[in-house]
């Protein structure tokens, strides 16, 4: 080998690593250093002043922040919950050999399409009070108006996220379910397993490691979550759906904290962060799991 | 699906059916609809089909790019064309960007082994979940105060000589600045995407390249990008989404020349008098490319979706 070679991956690599070095890496470092500061936006950062772990105290203490990370949390818990049952549930039903299933998932992964912006923009459309869809169908049956994006804001969002991204739980249970292996089915059938006790006890089992990976892959999505809802309520009514990305932009636009919006940040880094190697740890174990498999496999022949 | 019987299905799965597909397409179709009415119609939400429709909203969004001038406008306030001109640009470029390079990484990452291949490959995996929010503000800050020319360099003073401005030239409020952030925060994604695909790509082909006498480069471009066009196309089409949706960092980066789509719907949408017509035409604009995109690629983008989550 001589030296051209030894250089030839660094060469493949050098223009993303420098890339993701200046944009993702020293920026994560410059606000793990700002958080540690007193900082607002007409100050450069050299003229902050250092406050230790002041920010984070704060903010551990900080009402308005405590009921941010709570909305979050029930927001992430209801989204991925729900979505993973419709969407499971979907591909269950749906997995059968039809015409125009391919039309069909076109149809569904529109929404995941669409920018946020104008999901939050058509969903505020139909919430409206007095011109929206829902308050006019309602009306024209006779029942009682609700009010959507006032006393049930989480819950409307909630729906607002189902609608978009269902489908993407959808999408990827079915390729699961349709990358099952036919035998295991077969044989299932053959012994006389109802259909329910072909989901229970065969489908969903099997299904189980993409459907975890997928469920943690949306529950960290649905922490990044922003423009839907900042359209839709602006966080508001009071603090009922302002969701901690939410609040890092308003602390820092609004309330002109950088040095508390940065702390923050590191909050929910810390959080996706501790997914992320959760959802690592996972894939590494049942890849050794399937390579032990594999392994005994060819002991007995 | 090879075979072509098709199963016999009962009344009420096609009932299921419909109704899922009149949930998934009825938001979208219902702003389509409005977006060619009046706003007055709108509010007095009478007879929901029965309107005359106007490109009197579409005329209003793009009045700035319009060859002539609308009747009903005085005064061309609503900047949608110079905004989707710029929403373009920084899309197009910056998903070429991260295509060229993310490709290149994840080759480097899947067919070599080198000193930091695997320190390189977990922060790749790492930094793929950091969210916009999380970034916005040290972007903000690095963007315009450490990322500039200075006054006193030389290519600032140049530059200051040439166009004014107040003496140094900073990353934030350029085209550059924004594509900049997006090429950084899709490279994780689009290469550890890319990555299943290579993967895929038989060494004997590249190989036999090699022994013909093809360096490096040229086995990469000649024989592994054909190779993997689904893949690319993947990658491209969720690239393109994010740069071309995203509005959070593109806000706190953009100034009034360069702003882009979603912050001009979301600076129009906080006003309290929403003007619901043009709002939803601009908002149909903003979501033509990518329903396009759904329309002819979704095999890609489903393959793109699995390939992302199953091959983890």
């Amino acid at each position: 080998m001589n030296a051209a070679n030894r250089l030839t991956p660094y060469m493949f690599m050098l223009p993303a690593a420098v890339i993701m070095a200046i944009a993702l890496i020293y920026p994560l470092g410059y606000m793990m250093y700002g958080s540690l500061l007193d900082w607002n936006p007409s100050q450069s950062i050299a003229d902050a002043e250092y406050v230790g772990f002041k920010n984070y105290v704060t903010l551990f203490y900080d009402p308005a922040f405590r009921e941010s990370l709570g909305v979050t949390l029930t927001f992430a818990f209801f989204v991925v919950v729900l979505e993973m049952i419709i969407g499971v549930g979907l591909a269950l039903l749906l997995d059968r050999n039809i015409r125009g299933m391919s039309v069909l998932r076109t149809i569904f992964i529109l929404p995941m399409m669409i920018a946020p912006v104008v999901v939050g923009l058509m969903w505020r459309y139909m919430y409206h009070p007095t011109i929206g869809t829902f308050n006019t169908t309602l009306e024209s049956l006779g029942l009682p108006k609700v009010d959507w994006l006032g006393d049930h804001a989480l819950m409307s969002v909630i729906i607002a996220d189902i609608w978009q991204w269902t489908p993407f739980i959808f999408i990827l249970s079915l390729a699961a379910l349709q990358s099952l292996p036919k035998s295991a089915l077969e044989a299932a059938r053959i012994d006389g397993a109802t259909g329910w006790q072909q989901i229970w006890f065969i489908k969903l089992p099997m299904m189980m490691p993409i459907l975890i990976v997928t469920g943690l892959l949306r529950l960290i999505d649905a922490f990044k979550v922003l423009e839907v809802i900042l359209v839709m309520t602006e966080g508001g009514p009071g603090l009922s759906t302002e969701i901690l990305a939410l609040r890092i932009s308003r602390t820092a636009t609004e309330f002109r904290e950088l040095g508390v919006a940065a702390a923050m940040s590191n909050y929910l880094l810390l959080l996706l962060m501790a997914l992320t190697l959760g959802m690592f740890a996972f894939t590494k174990l049942q890849e050794a799991r399937a390579a032990r498999l594999a392994a005994a496999i060819q002991e007995e022949e | 699906m090879a075979d072509s019987t098709y199963e016999k299905q009962n009344p009420a799965f096609y009932a299921l059916l419909v109704a899922l597909i009149f949930m998934a397409v009825g938001p979208i179709a219902l702003m389509l609809i409005n977006s060619f009415k009046l706003d007055v119609d709108i509010i007095s939400g009478t007879g929901g089909l029965l309107f005359m429709p106007t490109i009197q909203n579409y005329e209003t969004a793009l009045c700035d790019i319009l060859p002539y001038e609308p009747d009903h406008l005085d005064f061309c306030s609503l900047k949608f064309g110079g905004a989707f001109i710029n929403s373009l640009i920084i899309a197009l470029i910056s998903t070429a960007l991260t295509l060229v390079i993310g490709c290149m990484a994840a080759y480097a990452l899947v067919r070599f082994k080198f000193m930091g291949r695997d320190t390189a490959s977990l922060t790749t995996l790492l930094v793929r979940m950091v969210p916009p929010a999380v970034l916005l503000v040290p972007v903000f800050g690095l963007w315009n105060n450490e990322f500039c020319l200075d006054r006193d360099g030389m290519i600032g003073g140049a530059i200051r000589e040439a166009f004014g401005g107040r003496g140094d030239v900073c990353l934030a409020g350029t085209h550059s600045g924004i594509i900049l952030i997006y090429v950084a925060m899709n490279l994780p994604f689009v290469i550890w995407i890319l990555q299943s695909f290579i993967v895929q790509v038989p060494r004997s082909l590249e190989e036999a390249a090699r022994v013909d006498g093809a360096g490096p480069f040229q086995v990469f471009f000649m024989v592994v990008l054909p190779l993997i066009k689904p893949g690319l196309a993947a990658a491209a089409i969720f690239t393109f989404r994010i740069a071309w949706n995203e509005y959070l960092l593109a806000s706190a980066l953009s100034d009034r020349d360069t702003r882009t789509v979603p912050i001009l719907i979301v600076n129009n949408m906080s006003e309290f008098n929403v003007e619901w017509g043009v709002i939803m035409a601009t908002g149909m604009l903003l979501a033509i490319p990518p329903i396009i995109f759904t329309l002819f690629a979704s095999r890609q983008i489903i393959t793109g979706m699995t390939a992302g989550a199953v091959k983890g």
